[in-house]
């Protein structure tokens, strides 16, 4: 059915709003990666068999809608039930007759799936009560969990496509640009670059072919919102891009999408054929004679690939390797053509903030970051999952109020954003409001949204280390500072953290970041001393430590650190007997346990399991002198 | 190369090269379905790609050299991705590659010598709230413990033999 008109798009909205006016609940089961991974389907099937056996029993109408991920992927697989906005965690498909006999049909809260708060202990029973849930507020992802992702009504009715309309119908090309201008958004992809100045220096491109791209590569390990946008609401990022498209005069659009994202590839063909089909997309989008299609590209699993002209060069079906900045992708991108590339969030943005206007995205947010902005929380955090809130939130409220504090109530040590371009936040900046401009002062960046927290049996070097070790699989290869530097920087890490670091290095280790910095011919090798030297500046103590007393003071470096169990604590319980892959420890159960430093290999999986904090790492240089004793 | 790695039958090469039109940025794409239907990249394919798409094999290598989603060894029955992203990182995915090495013997990037699974580790597969993950086959494990590795593997198994 093609949509040719203001007026038959308005009464297609009208139509999906009323489809389900005579249900007696909506059940939306979270189909997300995550919640998949708990067994979500098999929830969503038995929901499904329970509703169609009352439907064809005559009885009240149930609809159930496998959704997107609702965020909170941890008390997965999630259930949420309208109207009455009660949401149900931990739900196994074999409690779902009862479920629906005793809640759905009796009205009775089987309070043993509630969220049970991990700082008070009670039970919450309406979504939107939930500390997770109270404090955000979505813009990019406000349909998601609220729709089933294949479906377009679903969309529709929960106003998709309305900003499309609204462009099309009421506004020229530019007052859409001016639109973007006034909500002062900024590219949510890494860097903060304002969106509606990309527009305008790219419509200010010679040619009549021009390209619209979406960077959904979302390499930033840590980060996920790309991935749940593009599987929950894949019209959103659609819509956008049909705007944009529209605003530039393009009618070619390529998204591009990570290899490691197969569903969220799925639930874009689908929506891509499904706008199509009602003439959303395509030739002659709702009758006003304009043209716009889009095709998706799979990337080939390349970090780089996400820088933007590398990007382009792998669409084209070349080697991902980034060029110099001088050429602008603005005139000459895709194919050497005018081209706009934006992140995934940026462009889910635009369809709301051509359909509220402006001035409303600029009402929230801060001086120069404005609007909402997504975030992976994830990490040594209780509640890991998915968030949007407004720009210049503190991280003490993230972490804290949202995230529900530290794993096992351990101490906050720092947080990682900004992904291996990033750097780590310590303890005394969590009172920073998050924006673009405070975190690139704290030495980090925004990056794609990850914020990984850590606790403190988190070792900053290794830390470091591990991103050093990430970029230099990651480094196309194509300059020397970068390639080389990085090399040259992991060897001096190895060093450090297997014991072998002399005095000197964090010196040597500054002066290769300075020539990283200056000779890279991109922002990865750029970027790439970000987490050396934020680390640096916050944990340098951390450093001399395991230089000068050859120590790990988060009792992480293995080679540095030896485990010992307390006399006092140990009860017995037999867990880390169980635990340790190496069959190190010895001890019957409810008697002491000894762990054997000839076999120990320090992997730490004993005192992650012990329940009663008996287990306590220290200095391995100073094993011999404790043995005697 | 040895010649065993190209006894492999080209038709299925074929049939994909003909849903692509015979130019550079077709490339990926195709190499993209040559390796879901052949599980990696056969030597011999890479000729035929080459000579269709009418791009030298140096970049065809080239190509599949670069991009992490392409293998040009055969690979296991059931492969298992181990997240080694950041937030899998510091919740001990390691641990996790350590305990695969012991149980098969073999490290990230190698294949059982009965072809029976190849270990990859991967960057972040966006399921970083439930990290470790451990994908084996298709199935996502979220907050994987060694103590559990034996029993997914032991899965994989039965659903191979299926
Ligand atoms: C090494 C590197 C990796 C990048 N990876 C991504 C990515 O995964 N996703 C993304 O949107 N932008 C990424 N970027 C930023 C893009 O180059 C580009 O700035 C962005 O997609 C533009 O969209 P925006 O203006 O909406 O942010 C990366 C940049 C670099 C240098
Ligand atoms: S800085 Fe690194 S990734 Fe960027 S072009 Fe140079 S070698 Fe390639
Ligand atoms: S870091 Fe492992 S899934 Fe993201």
């Amino acid at each position: 059915m093609q949509i040719e008109s203001k007026a038959a798009f308005e009464s297609l909205q009208a139509e999906s709003r009323a489809r389900h006016s005579d249900a007696q609940a909506e059940i939306h089961v979270c189909c997300g990666t995550g919640c998949l991974a708990n067994g979500s389907k098999g929830v969503a099937e038995a929901f499904a068999a329970e509703a169609e056996k009352r439907n064809s029993n005559g009885g009240p109408k149930l609809v159930v809608k496998p959704t997107g991920c609702h965020g909170f992927c941890e008390r997965g697989p999630l259930v949420a039930f309208k109207p009455s906005g009660l949401l149900y965690t931990k739900v196994k498909a074999a409690a779902v007759p009862e479920v629906v006999e005793k809640t759905v049909e009796g009205g009775e809260i089987l309070s043993r799936f509630l969220y049970k708060d991990p700082t008070d202990k009670s039970r919450i029973e309406q979504y939107a009560n939930i500390p997770f849930y109270k404090h955000q507020n979505r813009v990019a992802m406000r349909n998601i969990g609220l729709i089933d992702p294949t479906d377009i009504l679903d969309a529709v009715a929960e106003s998709a496509y309305t900003g499309l309309a609204k462009a099309l119908f009421d506004m020229d090309p530019d007052q859409v640009i001016d639109e973007v201008e006034t909500s002062g958004l900024r590219g949510r992809g890494g860097a903060g670059f304002n969106t509606a100045r990309k527009w305008r220096s790219c419509k200010k491109a010679e040619g009549d072919r021009r390209f619209v791209l979406c960077n959904g590569d979302e390499g930033d390990p840590g980060a996920f919102k790309d991935r749940s946008i593009m599987e929950g609401d894949p019209h959103s990022v659609i819509e956008g891009m049909i705007i944009g498209a529209y605003a530039l005069g393009a009618h070619e659009g390529f998204i591009y999408v990570r290899d490691e994202y197969p569903l969220a590839i799925v639930n874009l063909m689908i929506a891509l054929e499904q706008a199509r089909t009602f003439g959303l997309l395509g030739t002659n989008i709702l009758g006003t004679g304009f043209d716009f299609d889009i095709k998706i590209s799979r990337g080939g699993g390349a970090f780089v690939c996400g820088e933007s002209s590398a990007l382009m060069l792998s669409i084209a079906g070349k080697v991902g390797e980034p060029r110099a900045k001088y050429v602008h992708s603005t005139a000459k991108g895709l194919f050497d053509l005018p081209t706009v590339l934006n992140n995934v969030e940026t462009w889910a943005n635009i369809g709301a903030i051509i359909d509220k206007g402006g001035a409303w995205y600029a009402s929230m947010g801060t001086e120069k970051s404005k609007g909402t902005k997504a975030f992976s929380l994830v990490g040594k955090v209780k509640n890991t999952g998915l968030i949007e809130l407004e720009m210049g939130t503190t991280l003490r409220h993230i972490i804290f109020d949202i995230g529900g504090g530290i794993l096992a109530d351990r101490p906050f040590k720092a947080v990682q954003t900004g992904g291996p371009s990033g750097g780590c936040v310590p303890e005394s900046l969590l009172d920073l409001p998050v924006d673009f401009e405070k975190l690139t002062e704290a030495g980090s960046m925004m990056g794609s949204g990850g914020m990984i927290v850590m606790d403190d049996r988190t070792c900053m070097v290794d830390v470091a280390r591990y991103f050093l070790a990430f970029l230099i699989e990651e480094s196309c290869g194509k300059c020397t500072p970068c390639r080389e530097g990085l090399r040259q920087m992991l060897v001096i890490y190895n060093d450090l953290v297997e014991g072998r670091a002399k005095s000197g290095d964090i010196e040597r280790i500054e002066r290769l970041a300075k020539g990283m910095q200056l000779g890279s011919l991109c922002e990865l090798g750029k970027s790439a001393p970000n987490p050396v030297l934020s680390t640096l500046r916050y944990f340098r103590d951390e450093y001399e430590a395991h230089i000068n007393d050859n120590a790990c003071p988060a009792g992480m470096c293995r080679e540095l650190t030896a485990y010992r169990i307390l006399e006092d604590l140990c009860g017995g319980c037999h867990a880390c007997f169980k635990a340790c892959p190496v069959d190190a420890i010895t001890g019957e159960p409810k008697s002491l346990h000894t762990i054997h430093h000839d076999a120990c290999i320090s992997c730490g999986a004993c005192f992650d399991v012990c329940p009663d904090q008996a287990i306590e790492t220290f200095p391995k240089n100073t094993l011999f002198e404790t043995e005697v004793v | 190369m040895t010649t065993e790695h190209c006894a492999v039958d080209l038709g299925p090469a074929a049939e994909i090269l003909e849903g692509y039109p015979p130019e550079e940025a077709s490339l990926i794409q195709v190499l993209q379905d040559v390796h879901r239907a052949y599980s990696y990249l056969p030597c011999d394919v890479l000729g035929t790609v080459a000579k269709t798409l009418n791009v030298p094999l140096a970049k065809v290598f080239s190509v599949s050299t670069f991009y992490k989603a392409f293998s040009l060894e055969p690979q296991g029955d059931t492969i298992i991705k181990i997240c080694v992203g950041t937030a899998c990182h510091i919740r001990g995915a390691g641990q996790l590659v350590e305990e695969l090495e012991r149980k098969l013997g073999v490290g990230p990037d190698q294949t059982t010598e009965d072809m029976k699974f190849t270990v990859k580790t991967v960057n972040c597969v966006g399921a970083c709230a439930m990290a470790p993950v451990m994908i084996v086959g298709e199935t996502y494990h979220g907050s994987a413990k060694p103590a559990r590795v034996g029993k997914f593997l032991a899965e994989a198994e039965v659903d191979h033999a299926d």
